[in-house]
């Protein structure tokens, strides 16, 4: 049967739909849909999983993608070892709630077995790209979901929704492929695989009022709360096992909160009177400064700095 | 704004609602200058996005003794961008007014500009095209329209920018003006009670009728770019009296007993889901109630016709939904459904087809030749498809069709494929999910074309979208 265009052009009517979803329901469902098309098309996916808000936000939206079915997938935690601990808490309670498989890929292993070494800043972060590529070889992931997003940075900003990595993890952001309509092509050959960004088009914001609107459970520290804390670099580091106050450097305690988390000794807390994921909306929305610029000591570096680790294998 | 206020505001707001924009323009004409003016007067630009490029800037000594911000550095974040002074591929950008979120794909017209315009028109409601008031319509403002009616984008706009370096002058103006209607005449664009052409004169350097109207246009009488943009229909509402719905199958969800967890812990009545079975998957067109009649499109069978008996989302039971929802229909009989198949309205589809004519908008340095086999995906399918012809390739200059037997970089052509199996293909005229695909490379799966099915030769087609 054959629609022509007479026919068609003729339903035009008057009564066009002006109900238009919301943008947080447009951006989850776009989400789910890029989740499920990489499920059904790679063989073996798993979801970066670190505790941190973007990636509760995208394992939320496996949950809701596969009802009432489980999560098809593992979740992989590339652990700094310089953690918090509610964060670890956190995790270990969600996997076990949600039944997943976790597979742990451990920086701390790979320093003790001398394949990788401590830098002279301390911080973890950009180590964690060694055990990623491990794990990723080891389990044989051939999609690997991550919570990254394009309002982060400006390199982000120009990653692909499916982004191919070759054997090494590397992406070269002068070789993409272009990402037309809602058709991803994942095809890859042997050795390469796909990072996977479902998530890409939604800003810090959209996060925090899905959150709210979801009523999704996060690990404590990103709500306001007292904490031991000195000064460095402009921001309050948090005092702990692997985070040690230098000489000079004044512990005091202050009303905190985390608007990331990472690397314990390179990620500071803001301070924040937001006790509930309604202030931190309100908090969010009147910011003035981004959350990696408020709080990533490892992206002051250069302006580059996530461009640079990201061609290495990185997030 | 205090807090309190900020609070109160967002208490009340309504929801917002999504536009997707994309800019496209010819080198040098101001376009990364343009985007970086939306951001920043749309305080999008947080403060240590600003010290940054501040600092920058005057490193470089932007602007010599006056001194300013370079506001192309907000967006051209790649080391190679930010020492060459250029912008090679498409960035994302966010921000947000009362009215709507934005998502800005910015398209540099530099190296690979047909592939990145296409690329940010193909999921674009609306694309602003720069022109420089000192140039005006250049060869490449008539590529990126071509291909902006071949995508067929809603709504283009016509920037016509650096409006300050020609004194404001409106017989410049009008002359650019008339230029681009004349252009847009002879493409159709406009024409077909769809898509529709704007032109606005601007100075993203300066922010004339970017987010403010501008006084020093007092001959402009229109309204400025961003109002424009808070204020034009999203193509899903355009476009929701023209669909049926279509829904391709991207996965099956049938648990046989392996039920989420934290489902069952809240109270999921275990028994009554031991044969739950779902089609997943994202409504491309139109909506769907419980109780509608669907055909099943499976390639190589015939539609099979049931019932809707249920649209699930996330233990939520819907009455109805529509594009662009991700839903879990279920259906009234155990039809053997697949990824790849596609449910749509009883009777509303085409039949399936093997032969494929379609415009393409070749995107690969590898060109496409004659007897060439490739990979297609459409929908939720891939299949393997071989090319038969090359029917010719569109002459920028002319808009005419002429004799081509083969396809490069960056040309658009037609082509005629043989498909390996056959696929529910829709004029992409009317639908612009459908109607789309992707021509893949099975060596190295890269993806070699933008791809738009049209009808059959000898259908009737309507010679205004003859490109």
């Amino acid at each position: 049967m054959s629609t022509s265009v007479t026919e068609e052009t003729t339903q035009v009517t008057d009564s066009a739909v002006s109900t238009r979803l919301s943008s947080l329901d447009t951006l989850e469902s776009e989400a789910i849909h890029i989740i499920r098309e990489v499920v059904a098309e790679f063989e073996k996916p798993a979801l970066l999983f670190s505790g941190g808000k973007d990636s509760v936000v995208m394992l939320h939206l496996a949950t809701k993608a596969f009802w009432p079915g489980k999560v098809p997938f593992p979740v992989l935690h590339v652990d700094t070892g310089h953690n918090f601990p509610e964060v670890i808490d956190f995790r270990d309670r969600t996997v076990e709630r949600l039944g997943l498989k976790l597979v742990v890929g451990s920086v701390q292993e790979f320093i003790d077995r001398g394949e990788l070494a401590e830098r002279a800043d301390g911080t973890r972060n950009p180590l964690q790209t060694v055990p990623l590529l491990d794990a990723i070889q080891q389990n044989r992931f051939d999609a690997v979901f991550g919570g990254g997003r394009r309002d982060e940075d400006k390199a982000r900003a120009k990653e692909r929704i499916l982004s191919l990595r070759d054997e090494f993890g590397q992406w070269d952001p002068r070789n993409q492929r272009p990402e037309l309509w809602n058709l991803y092509n994942g095809r890859h050959t042997v050795g390469q695989h796909v990072r996977a960004f479902p998530i890409s088009n939604w800003t810090e914001l959209d996060i925090w009022r899905y959150i709210e609107r979801e009523n999704i459970e996060l690990p404590s520290l990103y709500y306001a709360h007292e904490r031991e804390v000195f000064a460095r670099d402009g921001m309050w580091r948090a005092v702990g096992e692997v985070s040690r106050p230098r000489e000079g450097e004044q512990v005091i305690t202050k009303t905190v909160r985390y608007r990331t988390v990472g690397d314990m000794s390179c990620t500071g807390a803001v301070e924040s009177n937001a006790f509930t994921v309604s202030d931190v909306v309100v908090e969010v929305a009147a910011s003035t400064l981004t959350e990696r610029g408020a709080t990533r000591a490892d992206d002051r570096i250069s302006e580059a700095a996530m461009e640079d680790r990201k061609k290495d294998g990185y997030f | 704004m205090s807090t309190d206020t900020l609070a109160a505001e967002l208490e009340t707001a309504l929801p917002t609602t999504l536009f997707r924009f994309a800019t496209a323009g010819s080198v040098d004409d101001g376009k990364s200058t343009l985007v970086g003016r939306l951001l920043h007067d749309s305080k999008a630009i947080l403060a240590d996005q600003l010290d940054a490029v501040a600092r920058t800037s005057a490193d470089r000594g932007f602007g010599g003794d006056k001194g300013g911000i370079d506001l192309a550095l907000l967006t051209d974040g790649l080391r190679a961008e930010r020492e060459q002074g250029i912008t090679i591929d498409v960035a994302y950008r966010y921000f947000a007014t009362d009215r709507r979120s934005f998502i800005l794909a910015d398209c540099p017209g530099h190296v690979q500009y047909t592939k990145n315009t296409v690329t940010g028109a193909s999921t674009a409601d609306a694309v602003v095209v720069l022109i420089d008031a000192r140039k005006g319509v250049l060869e490449q403002t008539r590529r990126h329209l071509s291909v902006l009616q071949l995508l067929r984008v809603a709504h283009v706009i016509v920037a016509v920018n650096k409006i300050d370096l020609v004194d404001f002058s409106e017989s410049v103006f009008r002359d650019i003006e008339a230029d681009v209607q004349q252009v847009g005449r002879e493409l159709g664009l406009g024409s077909d009670g769809i898509s529709d052409l704007l032109v606005i004169p601007v100075s993203a350097l300066d922010g004339d009728n970017v987010v403010e109207r501008s006084g020093r246009t007092p001959w402009y009488t229109g309204p400025a770019l961003l109002e424009v943009l808070e204020t034009l229909p999203a193509a899903d509402e355009l476009e929701s009296h023209l669909e049926s719905f279509r829904f391709p199958v991207q996965l099956v969800i049938r648990p046989q007993g392996a039920l989420a967890p934290d489902a069952v812990a809240a109270g999921l009545d275990v028994e009554a889901y031991r044969d739950y079975r779902a089609y997943a998957g994202q409504i491309t067109e139109g909506s769907v109630k419980v109780g509608d009649q669907v055909s099943v499109l499976t390639p190589g069978q015939d539609p099979r016709t049931t019932t809707v008996v249920g649209i699930d989302f996330a233990g939520a039971s819907l009455e109805e939904a529509s594009a662009p929802q991700s839903v879990a229909i279920r259906l009234a009989e155990e039809f053997d459904v697949a990824r790849g198949d596609t449910i749509a309205a009883a009777g509303t589809v085409r039949e399936a087809s093997a032969d494929l004519y379609a415009s393409l908008c070749w995107l690969s340095p590898k060109p496409l030749r004659e007897g060439a086999k490739v990979l297609v995906k459409h929908g939720t399918r891939t299949v393997q498809a071989l090319v038969r012809n090359v029917n010719g390739k569109l002459d920028l200059s002319t808009f005419q069709l002429e004799q081509a037997s083969t396809l490069e970089l960056n040309d658009i052509g037609h082509a005629q494929l043989r498909l390996a199996a056959p696929l529910p293909l829709e004029n992409y005229l009317h639908h612009r999910r459908t109607g789309a695909f992707l021509v893949i490379d099975p060596l190295d799966g890269n993806t070699l074309a933008a791809g738009m099915v049209k009808d059959h030769p000898g259908d009737h087609e309507d010679e205004r979208y003859s490109i």
